[in-house]
């Protein structure tokens, strides 16, 4: 059996895994290779920072193989649309592709994104010529735009960075989901495994997430946990569900009954 | 000659250029990076980028990072 119809383009690049992880967080770069090993991740997400100069020289991606995944440089950080801008530049001369997430954050104690500034900063990206996957609120009239200016994909929040709430409201993402053609995938706020399928079963193109694996008491489990939960739940997107209903419906057939 | 690198300032005793810089510096990373007052410069060009006392110079890499 074909267990998943269509695999997730972004890009000019195809994946088929629907789960991109977060190299944050960890306790060592050999937990974090193994973490995104487990999770099946084709497409991981990294931060760029000031090389500390008189430090321990290692490096993330000394430990994860860039045959193997897609890097996905964020912005995680930027305030202002000239540090995302010029973050996502200098990503793409480090040789970490051209495939950005781009979040400008609008307020520091929820890390809400500055969704005017997103916008900007996109239009700037695109025209540049990345693929931009902007982090944005779950707000149709925004993705529309994004969507318009041509950003690759849009990645609305389910819930605050690293919070763990899951979907706040999923209604919000389905509308997203008709709004708009390009990928819509869920970007913050998964806690746990049920929180990932619930995402997939809306019919979102994939999730990104770091803090509810890494942030695990077991991360390899968790791993593969969310690696398991995404699966299910695309699956169960494409199988589609029985529709809701307050009575009940026997399973069972009425003729034959034993009568006394 | 004075540099800011990375919001610190350094003493740079014989670069005079960024691939010189880089070389002085001992910077291993895979994948860098470097921007020059603000302005982000190609690894092709880093050998005819000249430096001069008080340029602002930032080395950027990847870091583990998630959302």
């Amino acid at each position: 059996m074909n267990t998943q119809k269509e695999f997730m383009k972004i890009g000019d690049k195809v994946f088929k895994s629907r789960l991109i992880v977060g190299t944050g967080k960890y306790q060592s770069f050999d937990e974090t290779r193994q973490a995104i090993e487990i999770s099946g991740a084709e497409m991981v997400t990294v931060a760029v920072r000031r090389i500390e100069l008189d430090k321990n020289k290692d490096s993330i991606l000394n430990h994860l193989d860039p045959k193997k995944y897609t890097f996905l440089p964020n912005t995680a950080g930027c305030y202002t649309l000239k540090e995302a801008v010029m973050t996502c530049e200098l990503a793409r001369e480090a040789g970490l592709g051209n495939i950005v997430k781009v979040e400008v954050i609008g307020d520091e104690k929820t890390l809400f994104p500055d969704n005017e500034a997103t916008l900007e900063a996109s239009k700037l990206l695109v025209k540049d010529g990345f693929h931009v996957l902007p982090y944005c609120t779950d707000d149709v009239v925004l993705c529309k735009k994004l969507e318009d200016i041509g950003c690759a994909a849009v990645m609305p929040l389910a819930a605050p960075i690293g919070s763990g709430l899951g979907i706040r409201n999923p209604y919000n993402i389905k509308l997203i989901l008709e709004a708009v053609n390009i990928p819509v995938i869920i970007d913050a706020g998964v806690g746990t495994a049920s929180d990932a399928s619930r995402a997939m079963e809306l019919g979102v193109s994939g999730i990104l997430m770091n803090t509810a694996i890494a942030g695990a008491k077991d991360p390899l489990k968790m791993s593969l946990a969310m690696k398991m939960a995404v699966e299910c739940g695309r699956m169960a997107y494409e199988a589609g569900r029985i529709p809701k209903k307050l009575y009940a419906s026997a399973s069972s057939p009425l003729d034959g009954l034993i009568e006394l | 000659m004075k540099l800011t690198i990375n919001g610190e300032t350094r003493e740079i005793l014989k670069s005079q250029n960024l691939e010189e810089l880089i070389r002085e510096l001992d910077i291993q990373a895979p994948h860098f990076a470097m921007a020059l007052n603000q302005q982000v410069v190609p690894k092709t060009k880093y050998a005819s980028t000249p430096i001069q006392e008080n340029d602002e110079v930032e080395i950027v890499h990847a870091v583990g990072g998630g959302v």
